[in-house]
């Protein structure tokens, strides 16, 4: 194998053919485009960035409660976003705004739905529809193919992360007081797991009207 | 969006398609000392049997790159996407929504509107409003009650005639506008030593089990369980108290499981409906809810 190389200086996009370093930063300038328009100003919208009227940030175990959401991979058949169409809106409830997540770190949005989607499945059931439900989905909806968790029920929580947990959300914006913070770990001392889910998606979606 | 990033956007996103329309072009010029179209550009791999030729792109690539940037002129030009500027179209996701909503509005509404004048104890025989109902009772209720109606363990039955609430379609009607919290308070400490004797005597006021003897549990059930389950165990629909008297068990009617409910307590919750599904197709709901422990052949 042999690459003959002619001695005529690079004109044109030649240039960038034989200049991977040229190459790499022009690909990325390009690539960068989209999200440069269509993420950057976002960080800068009122829309975006300011809380809906009366959103308040979780509680301790509201916030211990996501965390087992996300630890259970919940979000991977559940979606949190409602979209404005007819056919969710008529199932779930108003369609989600971008000011009910400004304190969501991270968004669990998804785009997957296994099973419904949940942005507003707070105060649509009883606690005890919850617990019977996450043991055993089958016992309340015969037709469910979620699978069960018991074990939320027989694990507590020792609190041992939960000041970290709302220190780390106060340093990303979330409004919490040195109040919430120093009583975080005495909130969540002994509650199950269970409690503590139930309590998260007792809340979602709550702050504005189904309809 | 303020007017500094609706400019920052239109300027960008403007600047980024012209700029793919200048590259294209620009690419395509011919250059001085560069190789005549169709012949080898002085790359040649492997002997020369391998060779890069400085052919022009072909056509077809070439106007669907013109395609795309076209596309996206007009595109832009109909609907929101340089900043602040609505797009001839006016259109937004909001509004589509809306008119959604507006078309099934038109479309159902007047179905609706129909049903509510109605009573709903004509509704209740009515195949078309039932089917309605169905459809609304299969995505609304069927995760609590069953997609049979038929409940499950705290979960009522709807199908047997027997009403924590009180079935006359008023009562129904209320229970799915501002739903209900039925409190059975936890008894344990109450009783005390008179526990295993009260459970007996629930169980026969159904006649589960021969009134006992021993008076201990009737004068215990009068002293904590009377306020609310009644003299006689009837129950009070007001407080959404079972009767204990039909042998219907929200939460099962074994000893053990009494015993249990006794010592715990329980708390049934009835979500409500009215802000999410409106008073008209509750209307519907009810009918439907209501004709499920009617024997009317529908």
């Amino acid at each position: 194998m042999s690459h003959q190389h002619h001695d005529k200086p690079a004109v044109g996009h030649e240039k960038v053919e034989v200049n991977v370093g040229l190459l790499a930063v022009l690909i990325l300038l390009v690539v960068s485009v989209g999200g440069i328009v269509q993420i950057v100003p976002l960080f800068f919208m009122q829309d975006t960035t300011e809380p809906v009227d009366g959103l308040t940030p979780y509680t301790a175990l509201q916030l211990e409660g996501r965390d087992i959401y996300i630890r259970e991979g919940c979000n991977n058949c559940h979606s949190q976003m409602i979209r404005p169409f007819r056919a969710e809106t008529e199932r779930y409830g108003r369609y989600s705004v971008a000011g009910e997540f400004v304190w969501e770190h991270p968004f669990l949005w998804g785009s997957k739905r296994t099973g419904p989607d949940l942005a507003r499945v707070g105060g649509r059931y009883s606690d005890e529809w919850h617990r019977i439900h996450l043991i055993n989905p089958r016992d309340v909806v015969p037709e469910s193919n979620m699978p069960g968790y018991p074990w939320l029920e027989h694990r507590e929580l020792t609190g041992r992360y939960t000041e970290r947990k709302l220190r780390t959300f106060q340093r990303l914006g979330v409004p919490y007081t040195e109040e919430d913070i120093a009583g975080a770990r005495e909130a969540v001392m002994g509650k199950t797991e269970m409690e503590a889910l139930i309590a998260y998606l007792q809340v979602l979606g709550t702050v504005i009207p189904l309809r | 969006m303020t007017t500094f990033w609706s400019w920052f956007v239109t300027i960008v996103t403007l600047a980024n398609i012209l700029g793919c329309l200048w590259l294209i072009r620009w690419t395509a010029k011919p250059r001085a000392g560069e190789a005549p179209v169709g012949e080898t550009t002085g790359h040649t791999w492997d002997e020369g049997t391998l060779a890069d030729l400085n052919n022009p792109m072909p056509r077809w690539w070439l106007w669907m790159f013109y395609g795309t940037i076209a596309f996206g002129l007009i595109y832009l030009t109909l609907y929101p996407g340089l900043g602040n500027y609505r797009g001839l179209l006016g259109w937004t996701q909001e509004g589509q929504w809306e008119r959604e909503m507006e078309v099934a509005e038109q479309r159902y509404g007047p179905i609706f509107a129909a049903y509510a004048e109605r009573s709903v104890r004509d509704l209740a025989r009515d195949r078309e409003a039932l089917r309605v109902g169905r459809s609304l009772f299969a995505s609304y209720c069927s995760q609590c009650h069953g997609s049979d109606a038929q409940g499950g363990m705290g979960f009522p039955n709807l199908t047997d005639g027997v009403w924590q609430w009180g079935g006359e379609p008023e009562q129904i009607m209320t229970t799915l506008m501002r739903g209900r919290q039925a409190v059975m308070p936890a008894l344990g400490a109450v009783l005390g030593d008179d526990l295993d004797a009260v459970v007996e005597y629930v169980m026969s006021l159904s006649g589960a089990v021969p009134e006992p003897s021993d008076p201990a549990g009737r004068t215990a059930y009068m002293r904590a369980c009377v306020a609310c389950h009644g003299p006689e165990g009837k129950g009070n629909p007001l407080l959404g108290a079972p009767d204990l008297t039909n042998g219907v068990w929200l939460y099962g009617g074994s000893a053990g499981v009494i015993r249990q409910t006794i010592v715990q307590g329980r708390n049934g919750v009835m979500p409500a409906f009215a802000d999410f599904l409106g008073e008209d197709r509750l209307h519907v709901l009810t009918a439907y809810v209501y004709s499920l422990s009617l024997d009317n052949g529908l």
